[in-house]
């Protein structure tokens, strides 16, 4: 057999992680005292295809540790043991071990032996202990230990067991790599599966006319897999606790559903081809507005031809854009599936009790803030468990529910995404942030805003945690977790309540290639602002215009606001000086609001973000550059710093 | 310019080509693989705050390239910007950059020894960057260390300190 297998690992590691997460996802779930057969089942079926995948490429030591888990899942869902808390962690720290040997086989690091051996054994005394009760099954402890050696896909002569188990990895529909296994498999199973069907556990119905006879007589076979056709449930199962009319009902619905709907076509596809494709596009964009911007000044008959194949093009290339883009989208349950975990260990660890509640999961975003996004998030929630909520005793003090309860959201709002995690939990101590800000030199007046106040806490080295735990409280990490975000393009609010809970919002771009951009003009120049920030635009008034010190500010709706002349921060010269006499752009960053005085308004585009720091460097005030239709380039205004330095110089006056 | 006379090795085993240009009156050369191409001077868009010879940024078939009028930064010549004027594009050190010079005369072959050690005073660049001097058909030529010019914190073109301040 020279077929490379390798070609395959990559397939198989992803299709094991995620079938590892789903694993997780559903332990985290299951109610211990009525397990639904159904979820039982899917945790089986994922273990079954890690141990099958394994067992085809030759991965012992995750075939080893997933072979003797299935066991024990298998008397779960047969209902031969009863679930309980310790089972379920157990199952839990399972899948961390083989998280980290599936992680060590893919870099070709060295394996954690120690812990498989561990998690080995630990399976075992359960399984052991398990079986020295009455519902012991010895047909299964035999199956253990007959299976126990690898699954040697690849030895000259098959094992009768190793028929039996690529066969069931072939007739996986979820699994890629079982086409490879199938080809060979055919010819061996037939010689094979009479011997090979007393371990048939999974009764697949597609070897019927082999498998049948045998099948009824195998206690588990309740499985059915049903490639084509459910299996009728065998009636002598031994175990009384099985309610098969139930689950058999059950169970060809919930099989179909999700295999039409993972064959409704996904591929992999690796990430470099589509950022590759997104490049393009952003050429494509600047190509297209280079053309409609040629089309304006070719008059007559054929002028007006091209003006409508142009409008056709500008069409296509959006629609091109969003669908490209839309290929990088992924939801943020991508992310925020991790947490309920996260929670439950850390709940556990502090002996607080949290409910943790998750909306909006199936908001998209852009693939690299996804990943981007696991460490803040994780800090975020780790702080609200640990310095958020507070103990049960305390909480039952205070009047709360003893259950604390932590909220993961995300919303799409316009052109962005806004993740918040909030809690019921103490809220942010004012007195107690200012007492460590003093303490560490910070500058810090007693009449700041609370939101100035909350900031404080991006500070580094800053932390009120009275101990330091191995949670948290080390003043490493808010301000990490504000780089980070920000290094992502987005911005972090906080809004606190002392005593009813605190909520961090992160602001974020939907993507990080394009934005929806307002071009205006000063001077000869022209700058994007974008849209996502701005309010509105007006020709002010001279009542409107008010002088403090040397800079003028604006009075709308009864509030000073700080005014920008932006050709004096960017020093563009012919440009119109008199306030009264160009327009006013109103911008709003976070909570921070201020006017832009520019010379005029071109209109609205998607523009594309190029970089200024790859052949140049950081220019303050400015977020980007993008090439307008002209080919010209045009500067990106970036509204946070800009809304920032504003800030410093309103207070540098007020102070002065 | 193209890619391949850049790749073609030199005859002699210690034969370098050069690029050599003209600012003011004075010749100068640089090492032509540092060349990425040679266009006419266009407007480029303005940056703010930045030193009066970093002419801005211009569009360079999708990247965003800075471009230096080493006129401005030495002192040499005129500034003046005509149908003349060249710009070189250089690739040095995975950046591309612009230099404004007032004219592109020659690509010149120099080995080793025709190379005289650069003068100590009398030339417009700061000694540090010059590679030496060479006579080419009577002429002298200066023959600029350009990679370090560009990478120079005189030049400032690379992010090397970060505490720039926003001008209110």
């Amino acid at each position: 057999m020279s077929i490379d297998v390798e070609q395959f690992h990559g397939v198989f590691f992803d299709e094991s992680e995620e079938h590892l997460q789903a694993m997780e996802d559903l332990l985290m779930i299951i109610d211990v005292d009525a397990p639904d057969i159904e979820e039982l089942n899917s945790i089986f079926r994922a273990a079954h295809s890690i141990k099958g995948g394994s067992g085809i490429f030759g991965f012992d030591r995750l075939t080893g540790l997933t072979h003797i888990m299935e066991t024990l899942l298998d008397k779960a869902r047969n209902q031969t043991i009863e679930l309980d808390t310790a089972i379920v962690d157990l199952f839990l720290e399972t899948v961390d071990i083989l998280k980290a040997t599936l992680t060590a086989y893919r870099e070709q690091q060295p394996l954690p032996e120690a812990e498989i051996a561990a998690g080995i054994a630990q399976l075992e005394a359960t399984l052991s202990a398990l079986d020295d009760a009455p519902k012991g099954d010895s047909v299964q402890n035999q199956d253990a230990i007959e299976e126990d050696d690898g699954f040697g896909f690849f030895d000259d002569l098959p094992e009768p067991d190793s028929t039996s188990e690529t066969v069931e990895a072939s007739a996986d529909t979820d699994d890629l790599f079982g086409d490879l296994a199938f080809g060979a498999d055919a010819q061996n199973a037939e010689r094979a599966a009479p011997q090979a069907t007393t371990e048939e556990e999974d009764g697949f119905g597609f070897f019927d006319d082999i498998v049948t006879p045998d099948v009824n007589n195998s206690p588990q076979s309740d499985e059915a897999f049903g490639f084509f056709e459910e299996l009728p449930e065998p009636p002598k199962t031994p175990v009384a606790s099985v309610t098969p009319i139930q689950t058999a009902a059950k169970k060809p619905a919930a099989t179909n559903n999700s295999s039409a709907a993972r064959e409704s076509g996904s591929i992999r596809v690796d990430t470099a081809k589509i950022d590759g494709m997104v490049n393009l596009v952003g050429e494509l964009v600047i190509t297209q507005s280079m053309l409609s911007m040629i089309g304006r000044d070719i008059d007559g008959q054929s002028g007006e031809m091209l003006q409508a194949a142009i409008d056709e093009l500008q069409r296509n290339t959006r629609e091109i854009q969003e669908s490209v883009m839309s290929m990088r989208m992924l939801p943020v349950n991508m992310t925020f599936n991790r947490f309920p975990r996260v929670v439950r260990d850390l709940s556990q660890k502090l002996g607080k009790q949290v409910k943790l509640v998750i909306e909006g999961g199936a908001t998209e975003i852009d693939k690299s803030l996804i990943e981007k996004l696991v460490d803040p998030l994780t800090h975020l929630v780790r702080n609200s468990i640990d310095h958020g909520i507070e103990s049960p005793q305390t909480r039952a003090e205070a009047g709360k529910p003893e259950s604390g309860t932590v909220i993961l959201s995300a919303q799409q709002k316009g052109s962005s995404i806004i993740i918040s995690i909030s809690d019921d939990g103490a809220g942010l101590n004012r007195e107690r942030i200012m007492d460590k800000a003093v303490q560490n030199g910070l500058p810090v007046s007693l009449d700041m805003p609370d939101s100035e106040v909350w900031q404080l806490i991006f500070q580094p080295g800053f932390s009120t945690a009275a101990e330091v735990t191995d949670v948290s409280g080390r003043g490493v990490g808010m301000d990490v977790v504000r780089r980070n975000i920000e290094s992502i393009g987005g911005r972090i609010e906080i809004e606190s309540n002392l005593g009813k809970g605190s909520s961090f919002s992160i602001h974020l771009p939907l993507t990080l290639a394009i934005v929806d951009g307002m071009c205006v003009t000063v001077g000869e120049q022209i700058f994007v602002m974008p849209l996502l920030n701005i309010i509105e635009s007006f020709q002010p008034k001279p009542e409107q215009i008010q002088t403090i010190g040397n800079d003028n500010v604006l009075w709308i709706r009864d509030e000073y606001w700080p005014l920008v002349p932006l050709h004096q921060m960017m020093q563009v010269d012919d440009a119109i000086a008199e306030p009264t006499e160009s327009i006013i752009v109103l911008l709003e960053s976070g909570k921070n609001r201020f006017g832009v005085q520019v010379d005029a308004l071109m209109g609205q585009q998607q523009v594309v973000i190029k970089s200024l720091e790859k052949h140049y460097k950081k220019v303050a005030g400015v977020a980007g550059a993008t090439i307008m239709g002209d080919g010209k380039v045009a500067l990106i205004i970036d509204v946070d710093s800009m809304a920032q330095s504003c800030q410093l110089t309103i207070k540098h006056e007020v102070c002065a | 310019m193209s890619d391949s006379t850049l790749q073609q090795s030199p005859v002699a085993s210690n034969e370098k080509e050069f690029l050599s240009f003209v600012l003011g009156k004075e010749h100068y050369a640089l090492d032509i693989t540092t060349v990425k191409e040679i266009r006419g001077y266009e407007a480029a868009t303005k940056i703010a705050n930045a030193p009066a010879f970093i002419k801005g940024v211009l569009n360079l078939r999708g990247d965003i390239v800075p471009i230096v009028d080493l006129r401005l930064k030495f002192n040499v010549g005129e500034a003046t910007y005509n149908e003349f004027t060249i710009v070189i594009m250089l690739h040095v050190h995975e950046r591309i950059v612009g230099v404004v010079v007032d004219g592109v005369s020659d690509v010149v072959r120099l080995t080793d020894e025709q190379i005289l050690p650069p003068p100590e005073f009398g030339v417009a660049f700061d000694s540090q960057y010059l590679h030496g001097l060479s006579e080419v058909d009577d002429t002298m030529v200066i023959l600029v260390n350009i990679e370090k010019l560009i990478t120079s914190d005189a030049l400032a073109l690379v992010d090397s300190n970060p505490n720039m301040s926003l001008a209110g």
